[in-house]
């Protein structure tokens, strides 16, 4: 089990509020990712949660009791750090077992759970390792072992793929989303990375400055941004944000498209510019158009097999039914 | 990239490093020289430097005229204790002042090497009335309290530069653990704090033993250390060059075997937190 509630939370660092009152609950098997920009307190409430640092205000409940005052050891939540922050001097087996030996458990019933977790994460031929003779992921399995052997309440993931190489992390994703799927236990995932929170998540919440700006399941997101700040954090390439008289012309003060949401043609359209740069990924081109009269610059995605190139002009239309409206404060219009 | 260095200028580095190097050295290898020489050879004018008649009677006389063993003991007790006791208050408080500073600690570490800036014999008359009210006068104990105490502020600094090159993010690991601070003390911060810790011990007995203002202060017979052995030397009716030379070879003799064996802890406790 492990739902959590956060009731009017709050956090000040001297005269420095980083969480006004805040609430949010977790559902019990939820894989919820906190994301958003660097500073905007996505870090700090998991560590809120953690019991690492103590609230200012409000309550913090853990399957209903207030565990606001609890210890981090009390609290019965596992931390994955974004460092690995495992114990140099011990063994990888020693790594994993730690938390078990902390919890006074006996030598039998320790070693069956961390072989058990190391057949789990690929780490068996590791065991007799120290950290610093294993990679990066290596590293990172050690970690979330020492994670799931003590089966807590829920997991914490404080931003931990942000120091491995690309290809890494992909693989490293894939793997923590099975593990959610195997344990089906709470997962809160910190990440400034909007696509691994678009790509793992079963809830997303968007911080900014300390405040959630929007909470809901990644396509609820990416189709209805409350705002236009989530609407250009969430979804890569960022939505061009237009505002002027082509958003007057929708009864808007902005409007949003998503660069995957243009027609694009070389003979005529709604809008024309001028191609500046194009990135051939294969499967898709991204265009640079700039000279719209829109904005300082579209990203516009086209299909892999377009051909235009620097210089070229095109002509943009974009799909009506996928354009956003957002009013003078930023708020969605609908 | 390594920089380009000429074969000439290597040289001259290797030539200038030796020589800076055996200029350090020499008032040891004098001394060590000396008390090998008859006491005539030993003021000879020009100095002999190693053609002079080679004798090992300093030595006997020496150990004859008084109880080398007493005073290595004393050395050895007294060095060895206040670097024990020293480690013990300085660990706690190292701690605490690496992982749970407050605005205020910065300004105590400051405090503490303060008390260093002060002339020592500034404070040697409260502290010797002090020591006859407490009837510590030449005590093993009065000593190793006093030389922890002139130290501590040593031993805290250095070890709080060690915690402060040990990530928080693994303490809050083994908190997140369930350890308690005892264990996290105990399982992770001392093991991954342990080449500091014995850096510092090793240049802590070595300033122990040759501490010689308070030793010689505070002591008369009884617990004298090796510091007071050397001083009973230098008398002022006459001067034994190569009985005092004698004397202090087998004062240093020990500290310079345990310091060589632990060069390598030494430079490094030394220079630590100066590169990554």
């Amino acid at each position: 089990m492990g739902r959590i509630v956060l009731d009017k939370v709050t956090k000040r660092f001297g005269d420095v509020e980083v969480i006004p009152p805040l609430d949010l609950t977790i559902e019990d098997g939820e894989f919820t990712v906190f994301v958003g920009p660097s500073g905007c307190g996505k870090s700090t409430l998991l560590r809120l949660v953690a019991g690492l640092e103590d609230v200012t205000g409000g309550q913090i409940q853990i399957d209903g009791s207030d565990v606001s005052s609890m210890p981090p050891a009390k609290r019965g939540l596992a931390m994955v750090f974004q460092s690995y922050a495992l114990y140099p001097h011990m063994s990888v087996r020693k790594n994993i077992a730690f938390p078990l030996k902390m919890a006074g458990m006996k030598s039998a019933e320790i070693k069956r759970r961390v072989d058990n977790a190391a057949s789990v994460l690929n780490l068996t031929d590791y065991l007799d390792r120290r950290p610093g003779q294993l990679s990066g992921g290596q590293r990172q399995r050690v970690a979330i072992g020492r994670a799931i052997v003590r089966e807590p309440a829920a997991f914490l993931f404080d931003e931990p793929l942000s120091n491995l190489d690309a290809a890494l992390r992909v693989g490293m994703r894939l793997e923590i989303s099975e593990l959610h799927e195997r344990l089906k236990s709470t997962m809160i995932y910190v990440t400034h990375d909007q696509v691994e929170a678009m790509t793992m998540a079963d809830k997303i919440v968007v911080l900014q400055a300390g405040v959630i700006e929007q909470v809901g399941s990644p396509l609820e997101l990416y189709r209805t941004p409350r705002n236009t700040f989530v609407a250009g954090f969430i979804g890569s390439p960022k939505m061009n944000l237009i505002e002027g008289a082509a958003a007057a012309s929708y009864q808007a003060h902005t409007i949003g498209i998503r660069p995957e949401h243009f027609d694009v043609s070389a003979e005529g359209g709604k809008w024309s510019g001028t191609v500046n740069v194009s990135e051939h990924l294969g499967s898709d081109t991204f265009l640079h158009v700039q000279g719209t009269g829109l904005a300082d610059s579209i990203t516009v995605r086209a299909d892999g097999e377009v051909a235009f190139r620097h210089g070229d002009t095109i002509h943009l239309t974009p799909r009506e039914e996928h354009i956003h409206r957002f009013d003078a404060k930023g708020l969605r219009v609908e | 990239m390594a920089r380009a260095v000429s074969n000439r200028r290597r040289l001259i580095n290797t030539l200038l490093a030796w020589s800076i190097g055996l200029l350090i050295f020499f008032p040891i290898l004098w001394t060590v020289l000396t008390s090998f020489k008859p006491e005539g050879q030993a003021i000879a004018d020009p100095p002999m430097f190693l053609f002079f008649d080679w004798t090992l009677e300093n030595y006997f006389v020496v150990q004859e005229r008084s109880n080398y063993m007493r005073y290595l003991m004393n050395s050895i007790i007294i060095s060895g204790g206040s670097t024990l006791l020293g480690i013990l208050i300085a660990v706690p408080a190292a701690w605490s002042m690496a992982f749970v500073p407050s605005k205020r600690t910065k300004d105590i570490l400051m405090w503490m090497l303060s008390t260093k800036m002060l002339p020592a014999v500034g404070v040697l008359y409260p502290i010797y009335l002090l020591f006859i009210q407490l009837g510590l006068l030449d005590s093993r104990l009065g000593l190793v309290i006093v030389i922890m105490l002139i130290n501590l502020p040593i031993i805290i600094w250095m070890l709080y530069t060690y915690f402060k090159e040990i990530p928080t993010a693994i303490l809050e690991a083994a908190r997140m653990d369930g350890a308690s601070l005892r264990s996290e003390i105990l399982y992770v911060l001392t093991p991954m704090a342990i080449p500091g810790i014995a850096s510092t011990i090793l240049l802590n007995i070595i300033l122990a033993w040759n501490e010689a203002f308070w030793t010689l202060n505070l002591t008369a017979a009884k617990a004298g250390p090796l510091t007071a052995f050397i001083a009973s030397y230098s008398s002022p009716e006459g001067l034994f060059f190569a009985k005092l030379s004698a004397a202090s070879t087998m004062a240093i003799a020990p500290i310079l075997i345990l310091g060589w064996f632990s060069q390598k802890q030494l430079v490094r406790g030394l220079t630590f937190g100066a590169v990554k």
